[in-house]
C-alpha cells in the first residue's frame, strides 16, 4: 500500500492547482533589483579608481544576473498554455521580460565601464554619481510595484489594491521623469569638456550614460506592464 | 449454513479494505486544502477528520448506503437466486478496491464512487442480465455526477465573489474580515447542520421535526460562529508580514473560518464515500442472514460505523503522508479562497448524501475550485488535469465494471 501512498494518487488537487508564476516573479524581481544596486558601489569604486573592488563588484553583478536569469527560464518553463489565469499568460510574461532587462543594462554597463578601466572625468563625476542613484531608484519602485502581485492576485485585481499599486505607478514614472532631467544634466556637463578628453573615451561615456538612464526607462515599462495587468 | 459467514467474513473484509483504501487517499483531497493553506497542522487534521468522517458516516451515510446496496440492482428480479447478489456485491468491492490500486499505482485520477457503481451496473447487467439493473436510478445517479461538481462551482463562484466584494477589495479589508467572517461562520455550520438534520439522521432512529431541525441547526451554527468571533477578537495584526492591505492578517481571520469549513468537509466525505465500501457490504449481510434480498429491511447501525473506524483507520495509517504531501502543493490555496470551494463542495456533498445520490467527492472539489477560479480567485488552475480528470470518467466506469465481471465469474465458482 505503501506505493499507493507514494505515487501521483492524491496530486490531482497538487496538480490542478498548477505551479502559480506570482511567487517566482516577484523572487525575480527582487534579484534584478538586487543586481542593479551593485552598480551604485560599483561606480563609486570606479570614481575612486579602486580597480579590485570594482572588479569584485562587477563579478556579483554577473553572477545575480545570472541568478535572475535562472528563475526566469524557470517561470517560462512552468507557464503552460493550458494556465488558466485571472490575467493573461502574455502579459505576465512581457513584465517578466522587462524586469530582466533592469538587471541586462546593469551588467551590460558594469561590462562596459570594467572592459575599458574607464575613468570618469572628475569634474562630471558627482552629477554622474547623482544620475546612478536616480536610475537605481527607479528600479526600487519597480520592485516595490511588482511585489504587490500577491495582494493584486488575492483582491482580483479589482478595489482598494488596485488604488495602492496605481499611485505606486505614478511615482515609479516621476522617478523615470527626474532620472531623464539628471541624464540631461549629466550629458550637457561632458559636453562642456568633452574637447579636452580623448574622442573615444568620449563616445563610451556617453554610451555608459546613456545605458544608466535606460535602467531607468526599463523600470518604467515595468510599471506599464503593470498598469496593463491592472486594466483587465 | 456455513456459507453465509464466509460470505460475511468476505465482504466485511473486502469492504474493510476498501474503507482503508478511502481514508487513506480521498480524505487527503478533502482536508488538504485546510493543511495547504496553514488553517490547521497535520495533526489537526487528522484528528478533525477522523471525528468528523466517522461522524458523518454513521450520522449522514445511511441514504446513500441504501443506494449503493438495493438501489441499484432489481431486488424482485433476483428473488429466486440471492447467492448472485452476494457474489456480485463481493465482486464490486473487490473490483473497486482493485482498480483503486491500480490507478494509484499509474498517477491516474480515480473516483471510489465512479468505480463501485461502474463495478455493481456491470456485474448485475452482464452477469445476470440487462434487466437486473434499475436503469432509472443509474441514469439519475450518472446526471448526479455531472450536476455535483457545476453546482458547487456555482455556490463557491458565489460565495468568493461575495468575499471580494465585501472585504477582499475594500480600503479596510481586515475590520471589514473581522466583522464579516463570524457571519459566513454562521452560514457554513447553519447549512451543513441543517441538511444533515432534516435529510440525514434517518437511520440512526432520530426523527425531528422540521421546526426542531431549523431551531437546532440556528442554536449550533450560534454557538460555533460565537467561538469563531472570539477567536477572531484575539487575532492582531502583524505589520512586518502585512503590507498595507493587511492581507496576511485578513487570511488568519479566514483561517478560524476554514477550521469549520474543514469539519464540514470532513463530514460531507464521510457521508458520501462510506457507501462505497459498506453499501455492498449491507447488501451481502441482509441477504446472507435472510436468504431474501431484503429491499425493506433495515441498514444496522454498526455497519455503517465499521466502514466510518475503517475510513479512519486508513487516514490515521497512510492518510497522514498523504495529506502531507498535497498540503505541501498547494500553498496558493489561501484560507479565503479555500473557505469557498470547501463550503461549496461539502453543502453540494451533503444535500447528495442526504437524497441518496454517491457522487464523487474528489470531483465536487475540483469544481468547486474551478468556481473561486472563475471568480478570478485563484492564481493558476492547470486546464489539462480539469482534462484528465473527465477522461478519467470514461475509464474509471467501464473498468470497475469489466473487473467487477471478472470477479462475479470467480466467485460463482469458487464460492458455496
Amino acid at each position: 500500500m505503501r506505493q499507493i501512498v507514494e505515487s501521483e494518487l492524491p496530486n490531482l488537487l497538487a496538480n490542478i492547482l498548477g505551479s502559480s508564476p506570482v511567487g517566482p516573479l516577484e523572487r525575480h524581481v527582487g534579484l534584478a533589483y538586487k543586481c542593479t544596486k551593485q552598480i551604485v558601489e560599483f561606480f563609486e569604486s570606479v570614481i575612486h579608481n579602486d580597480w579590485d573592488k570594482a572588479a569584485s563588484l562587477r563579478a556579483d553583478i554577473a553572477r545575480l544576473e545570472h541568478q535572475a536569469d535562472d528563475v526566469k527560464k524557470n517561470i517560462r518553463l512552468n507557464l503552460p498554455k493550458s494556465l488558466f489565469m485571472p490575467v493573461p499568460r502574455e502579459d505576465l510574461l512581457e513584465l517578466l521580460l522587462v524586469q530582466d532587462n533592469m538587471a541586462n543594462r546593469a551588467k551590460d554597463v558594469s561590462g562596459i565601464v570594467m572592459g575599458r578601466e574607464m575613468q570618469i572625468p572628475p569634474p562630471i563625476a558627482d552629477e554622474f554619481l547623482k544620475l546612478v542613484h536616480c536610475s537605481v531608484d527607479a528600479a526600487k519602485q519597480a520592485r516595490k510595484s511588482v511585489r504587490e502581485l500577491d495582494d493584486l492576485f488575492t483582491s482580483g485585481f479589482r478595489g482598494a489594491e488596485v488604488t495602492l499599486v496605481s499611485q505606486l505607478i505614478e511615482d515609479l514614472d516621476k522617478i523615470e521623469t527626474q532620472t531623464d532631467d539628471q541624464e540631461v544634466v549629466v550629458r550637457a556637463a561632458l559636453f562642456a569638456i568633452e574637447s579636452e578628453l580623448e574622442p573615444v573615451n568620449v563616445i563610451f561615456l556617453y554610451q555608459v550614460i546613456g545605458l544608466i538612464g535606460e535602467i531607468a526607462d526599463m523600470a518604467e515599462r515595468v510599471g506599464r506592464r503593470l498598469e496593463l495587468l491592472l486594466s483587465h | 449454513m456455513e456459507a453465509q459467514f464466509v460470505y460475511i467474513g468476505l465482504a466485511a473484509v473486502f469492504g474493510v479494505f476498501m474503507a482503508w483504501g478511502i481514508g487513506a487517499n480521498d480524505v487527503a483531497n478533502a482536508m488538504a486544502t485546510s493543511v495547504g493553506s496553514k488553517a490547521l497542522t497535520i495533526r489537526q487534521a487528522i484528528l478533525v477528520a477522523a471525528i468528523f468522517e466517522f461522524l458523518g458516516a454513521v450520522l449522514a451515510g445511511g441514504e446513500v448506503t441504501s443506494t449503493i446496496r438495493k438501489g441499484i440492482v432489481d431486488a424482485d428480479l433476483l428473488a429466486g437466486s440471492p447467492e448472485l447478489v452476494i457474489y456480485g456485491m463481493l465482486a464490486a468491492l473487490l473490483a473497486g478496491a482493485t482498480w483503486l490500486f491500480v490507478a494509484s499505482k499509474n498517477g491516474w485520477p480515480v473516483s471510489t464512487t465512479h468505480s463501485i457503481v461502474g463495478a455493481i451496473v456491470g456485474f448485475a447487467a452482464v452477469g445476470v442480465g440487462i434487466d437486473a439493473v434499475q436503469w432509472g436510478k443509474v441514469v439519475t445517479i450518472v446526471i448526479s455526477w455531472v450536476v455535483s461538481p457545476l453546482t458547487a462551482g456555482f455556490i463557491s463562484f458565489l460565495i468568493y465573489g461575495s468575499v471580494q466584494r465585501l472585504i477582499l477589495t475594500r480600503r479596510n479589508p481586515l475590520q471589514r474580515a473581522k466583522r464579516y467572517v463570524p457571519v459566513y461562520i454562521f452560514f457554513s455550520a447553519f447549512t451543513i447542520t441543517l441538511v444533515t438534520i432534516l435529510k440525514g439522521l434517518k437511520h440512526v432512529g432520530l426523527t425531528i421535526s422540521a421546526t426542531n431541525s431549523y431551531l437546532l441547526a440556528l442554536a449550533l451554527a450560534l454557538g460555533i460562529a460565537l467561538i469563531g468571533a472570539i477567536g477572531i477578537r484575539r487575532i492582531k495584526a502583524d505589520p512586518k508580514a502585512d503590507k498595507k492591505q493587511h492581507f496576511h492578517t485578513v487570511e488568519r481571520v479566514f483561517a478560524i473560518l476554514m477550521v469549520v469549513t474543514a469539519c464540514g468537509m470532513a463530514f460531507a466525505h464521510g457521508s458520501n464515500d462510506v457507501a462505497n465500501a459498506i453499501g455492498p457490504l449491507a447488501a451481502v449481510i441482509s441477504i446472507a442472514h435472510s436468504g431474501v434480498i431484503g429491499a425493506k429491511s433495515a441498514l444496522p447501525v454498526w455497519v455503517l460505523a465499521l466502514g466510518g473506524a475503517g475510513i479512519v483507520i486508513g487516514l490515521a495509517t497512510y492518510g497522514r503522508h498523504v495529506i502531507a504531501t498535497v498540503g505541501e502543493k498547494i500553498t496558493q490555496l489561501t484560507p479565503s479562497r479555500g473557505f469557498a470551494a470547501e463550503l461549496a463542495a461539502a453543502t453540494t456533498i451533503v444535500v447528495a448524501s442526504g437524497t441518496g445520490m454517491p457522487i464523487s467527492t474528489t470531483h465536487t472539489l475540483v469544481g468547486a475550485l474551478l468556481g473561486v477560479g472563475l471568480a478570478r480567485g485563484i492564481e493558476a488552475i492547470d486546464l489539462r488535469v480539469v482534462g484528465r480528470v473527465l477522461a478519467s470518467w470514461i475509464i474509471t466506469i467501464p473498468a470497475g465494471a469489466v473487473l467487477a465481471i471478472v470477479f462475479f465469474w470467480l466467485f460463482k465458482m469458487i464460492l458455496p
